[in-house]
Formats: C-alpha cells, structure tokens, sequence
C-alpha cells in the first residue's frame, strides 16, 4: 500500500459513503449537503489524476452555482422543512436491484476487459494542461464549435428557466 | 547566510535531516514536515486576526472620533485578549429547533474558506506555501466555499433573520463573483499564467495597477461585496434582519465568524497588492532577501486592509435592489467590456514597446466613456422624471 | 501507483448509487440530485481514461468541461420545472405528479 493508494481509499469511501446518504437521506436539505460532500471528494480525485484545472472547475461550478441552486429549490418547495414522510418510494425494491444489477454489468465488462490493470504513465515534465486545453477550447480545428455550442446551451438554459419560474408568477 | 536567502528551504533541509537520522523514511517525515508547516502557518495567521481585531478597533474609532481601545496595555494592543477572554467564558446557546451538525460546522467552514486562500499566498518569491498553476481559480472556489458556509449557518439555526440574511448574502457573492472572476481574467492576460507566483514575476516591470486600473477598481468593489463589508453589509444589517446569518451564534462561534471576516479583509488586501502592486516588490528594497520582500507583503496587504476598512466605516449601506441593480447592469458589462478590450489591444500591440501605454490609455478611454454614458443616462432620466412630475426613478444610483 | 480499475469500479458504483436514487426517491429534487451524481460518475471516467490512456491529448478533459457545462444547464432547467410546478400543484412528489397518466 503507497500513501497514494491509501488517499484514494479514503476519497473513494468519503465518495461512495455521502453519495449513499444522497440517495437515503430523509431531509432534503442534509441530502444536498451530503452532495456537496461527494462533489469535494470527485474534485480531490480530479486533483490525484493531475487534472488540477478540472478540480478547481469542480468546486467553483458544482459547489459554487449547482448546489447553492439546489439548497434554494429546496428551501422554495417546502412549506415545512422538516421532511417526515419516508423519502423513497414504493419501488425502492426494483430500484435496488436495477442498481445492484448494472453495478453488476459493469463489473462483468470491466473484468472482461483486458487493460484493466493498467497504470498511469508517467506524465512528461514541462507539459502545461491549461494551456494546451485553452488552445484546443478555442481553435477552430479542435473544439471551438461544441465549446461555442456548449455556451449557447447555457445561454438558452438561462434563458428558459429564467422565462418557466417566471411564468408561474405572473398567472 | 543560506538562512536569509531562502529560509522555507533551509529550514525543511534541515528538519528533514533531523528526522530522517532517527530512522524514520523520508516519505513520513516530509508529509510529517508538511503538518507542521502548515500548522505553524495557521498559527501565523491567527495571531495576525488577534492584531487585526485590535486595528480594526482602533482604525473604526479614528473615524468616528473617538480613542478606541487605550485601557488594556500600550495603546490598548492588548485588548483583543481580554475580548477572547469574554467570548469564551460566554454561555454557548444552540437554539431550539436548529440542525445541530451544520450549526456547527459553519463556522469551521467559514474561517476554513479563508485560510484556504493563504495556501497560495506568495509573500516573497521562494516563501509560498503552493504554486498552483490555476491559483486564481483556487480563489474563486475558496469564496464558494464561504457562500456554502453563510448559507449552512443561515438554514439550520432555525431563524428566521439568519435565513433571510443568508439568502441575501448568497445572491450578493453568487452575483458579485461574476465582476471578480472577469478583473481576474483581465490579470490573468496580462500576466500569461493563472499561478500567483507567475503574476507577481509578469510585474517585474510595471506594477497592472498602471496597466489596469479599471480592473482594480472592479476587483476592489466586487471583494468588498464578497467580504460583506459595508456598503454591502446587507447580510448582517443590524437596522433591518438583527444581524443577519450570525444571529443565533454565541461565543466563540461568532467569534470564528468575526475573526474569518477580518482575517477575510485582510487576505483580500493581501491579493490586491499581488495582483496589482506587484506583490513583494517596492522600489528594489525586496532584493534584501525574501523576508524584507515578505514584510513588504504585509505592509501593502495591511495598507489595502485599511483601504477596505476605510470604505467600511465611510460609505452608508446600499439598498438590496441598488446592489443588485449595481452588479449586472453596471459593474458586470463593464468588467466584461475591459476583459475584451484588454485582450483585443494585448493582440494588436503584442511584442511592441507601445503595450503598456496602450492598455493604460484604453482603460483610461473606457473610464471615460462610462461616465460620459452613465451622466447622459441620468439626465435623461431626471428629465422624465420631472416631466412625469412623480418622485424621481430609482435606477440612477449608478 | 494505482491501477485504472480502481477508478472505474469507483465509478461504476457511484453510478449505480445515483441510478438508484433516480428510480427510488419520491421528491423531484432528490431525483436530480441522483442524475447529478451519475454525471459525476461519467466525468470520473472520462478525466480517468485521459489520464492513463492520452494524456498529451487533451479531449477527455474538453469532454468533461462539456459535461460540466450540460450540468449546469440541466440543474436551472430542471430546478426551474420543479418551482414552476411547486407553484401549480403544491407538490413535488414525483408519484402525485399524475395529470398526464391515464
């Protein structure tokens, strides 16, 4: 065991562990705050992969906006936020067991598959991410149209929720 | 005198050795090191905020007249003590109904956001505790994480104050963030790189206050608005919600919230004369060696933490609409037209002497273009509102 | 060091968490909040798979950014429906949202 195996245990149980209370929790409010806790845990893996940009991205997106957005829808949709009626529904059963079962699936491809045990080459010294990924996000022969299209997503989701949340005020 | 030159260095040598001659292996007594590093540096900065309290005390009685703290010690420096002494002994009251692991963890999270951000501080070149190559990123994400802890200590003390003042504060940090981000881009194309290190070298030889200053002034409103500082305290208007998100909070718990606000402004300060007055340097009094730099640091950090205490204690509270108002239809745009025209003159004048002129000139330009708008805007408001004959329109606080 | 499997077993379960909560909750924000977590786990494969298999290229990172950026719009599209319809029928459990059932 190296400490950087040791480190991805604890993220990977910090994962797994609040994604769980995501999924089970009875408040709702704990359920978005047991995320944030999942999402810090995927930034922390981000950064062990040595996508230090992505992790950062994590954090300010997923914690900074999504979240916060989510704490407010729920604090907008209820009367009482003290939740008291069980959380799941009446499938939980069926939904357990479609979960077990493509948890299942995945292993099997994956144990099947042969570069399973591979490991990370070494990454060459000098080799800026940032900058290659800020060139190729802007250069016309790489991804600067589905970048432009990603933005244009996010204009006309801004948009349109902006329009849907108002509409029901105004009637 | 290897010491003076690069002391962080010389003192992880040296530890290092002496752990590693106990038997212990190297990987353990360098993350061992790291711990007490980072220990050491929090410690730093904790007894930095006891000082703050005692300036911000003093300061805030200059300008309203009065002495301030002169009873307890030499000009009263001994006075953030004796308020320790009495956060503590106070009865610690979690409220009826409140969500007790969040009430708690609130406060950790708040002081935790702005400690965060001392990781990256460059007090001197080689006195840094990381150089991430995305540090202004890391910035960002650290103010998220104070949103996250306003709006954990405004939800679960179940108050109806502290929610509002949460709600509050998170729509003023969620939409000022936006300024703050698009005057860091600015920084960041002057300066090539996103690494706090790498920003402070690109100022070699002009400090971007010269550069930018537009980009200044916007970083300066938006952190204010970021710390919650008046003339954006709407989050804690005493008139209004009793004190906003920490309403509910005693003792030591408040305490944290108050020491993270100051050590906050201080921070801050620290970042303004990174970004903009070239960090360690003052007139090639910081080739002396990395700790003169790092006492210049903190000279200009502590000076821009005056700045904001200043606008503090000098600027009324604005309304909540006119801060909004303020942000996305003056100070948003405007931050994004500087980026776009910092990055079109940076193209055109690349690699020529002219650059540096330039940008000043365009900034200057830009500047005067806004006031020119903003002055025909509310004239031609004023002018409907006299022909209406009503009270005149609320949008011209610009 | 640390073998990709790792990875992506972490990956397959947290998908299977989120699956689970998007078929097992009742309240639609919990529902979302299980679909976020399944585009978590898609984004921790493809940041991994660039690691250990191109990581001079940079397409699974863009590919990431492009899933953060379709988070986004999905969470302020689909948090506004959930107001919207709060506001309409005063419920957001997703079994009592049944007008369209016949």
């Amino acid at each position: 065991m190296t400490f950087t195996q040791v480190l991805f245990l604890i993220f990977a149980a910090i994962i797994l562990g609040s994604a769980f209370m995501v999924v089970t929790t009875k408040k709702m409010i704990h359920a978005a705050f047991w995320l944030i806790t999942t999402l810090f845990g995927v930034a922390a893996l981000y950064a062990m992969l040595n996508a230090g940009f992505l992790a950062m991205v994590q954090i300010v997106v997923y914690v900074g906006a999504i979240a916060i957005l989510f704490i407010f829808a729920i604090m907008l949709t209820r009367k009482d936020l003290r939740d008291s009626d069980t959380p799941l529904n009446k499938n939980w059963g069926v939904a357990a067991l479609i979960g077990f079962l493509s948890f299942g699936g995945l292993l099997t491809i994956l144990n099947n598959w042969t570069g399973l045990l591979k490991e990370a080459p070494e990454l060459s010294s000098g080799m800026d991410t940032i900058s290659d990924l800020g060139v190729a996000l802007l250069s016309p022969n790489a991804y600067l149209l589905p970048f432009e299209v990603a933005s244009v997503l996010l204009l006309a989701a801004l948009i349109g929720s902006v329009y849907v949340a108002n509409q029901a005020k105004s009637e | 005198m290897e010491f003076w030159k690069d002391p962080i260095t010389t003192i992880f040598d040296s530890l290092l050795k002496s752990f590693t001659s106990g038997g212990m292996t190297e990987d353990l007594a360098t993350v061992l090191i790291y711990l007490i590093g980072i220990l050491a540096f929090i410690s730093f900065a904790m007894v930095l905020d006891i000082f703050l309290v005692w300036v911000e005390r003093k300061v805030v009685a200059r300008f309203q007249d009065r002495l301030g703290p002169n009873r307890i010690g030499p000009f009263g420096i001994f006075q953030p003590f004796a308020d320790i002494v009495k956060l503590l002994i106070k009865e610690d009251i979690t409220p009826f109904g409140a969500d007790v692991v969040l009430f708690n963890l609130a406060p950790i999270f708040s002081l935790m956001s702005v400690l965060l951000l001392w990781a990256i501080m460059p007090f001197a070149p080689k006195m840094v505790g990381v150089d991430l190559n995305v540090g202004m990123l890391y910035l960002v994400a650290a103010g998220s994480i104070g949103t996250l802890s306003v709006i954990m200590a405004g939800w679960s003390s179940n108050n109806k104050y502290a929610l509002m003042g949460a709600f509050r504060t998170v729509a003023q940090m969620v939409s000022y963030e936006i300024p703050m981000v698009a005057a860091l881009l600015v920084v960041t194309v002057l300066a090539g790189t996103m690494g706090a290190v790498g920003i402070v070298e690109a100022q070699e030889a002009v400090p971007f206050i010269i550069l930018s200053p537009l980009a200044f002034l916007i970083f300066l409103i938006s952190a204010i608005a970021e710390l919650g500082r008046s003339p954006f305290d709407l989050n804690e208007a005493e008139s209004e919600i009793v004190a906003g998100f920490h309403t509910e909070y005693t003792g030591m718990k408040f305490g944290l919230f108050y020491a993270g606000e100051l050590l906050h402004s201080f921070t801050f300060g620290g970042f303004i004369a990174l970004l903009f007055f070239g960090g360690h340097r003052l007139f090639g009094l910081e080739n002396l060696g990395p700790l003169v730099g790092a006492l210049i640091f903190m000279g200009k950090a502590l000076f821009f933490y005056w700045v904001i205490m200043w606008v503090k204690y000098t600027v009324p509270r604005i309304r909540v609409d006119h801060m909004l108002a303020f942000n996305w239809k003056f100070l948003t745009p405007l931050a994004f037209i500087l980026l776009m025209v910092t990055a079109l003159v940076g193209r055109i004048f690349l690699h020529s002497p002219w650059l540096a002129p330039a940008l000043f000139i365009s900034n200057i330009l830009i500047a005067w273009l806004t006031i020119e708008y903003l002055k025909s805007h509310a004239r031609k408001e004023r002018d409907q509102a006299e022909a209406s004959g009503s009270a005149p329109a609320t949008a011209t606080q610009h | 060091m640390i073998p990709i499997s790792w990875y992506l077993i972490l990956a397959a379960a947290l998908f299977s968490i989120g699956l689970f909560g998007v078929l097992a909750r009742k309240n639609a924000v919990a529902i979302l909040l299980g679909v976020e977590l399944m585009l978590n786990a898609v984004n921790i494969n493809l940041v991994t798979f660039w690691r250990y298999n191109a990581p001079a290229e940079v397409t699974g990172q863009v590919f990431a950014i492009i899933v953060f950026a379709v988070a986004a719009a999905e969470v302020a599209v689909g948090l506004a429906l959930i107001i919207s319809i709060y506001r309409n029928r005063n419920t957001i459990v997703a079994d009592d949202l049944d007008l369209m059932k016949w």
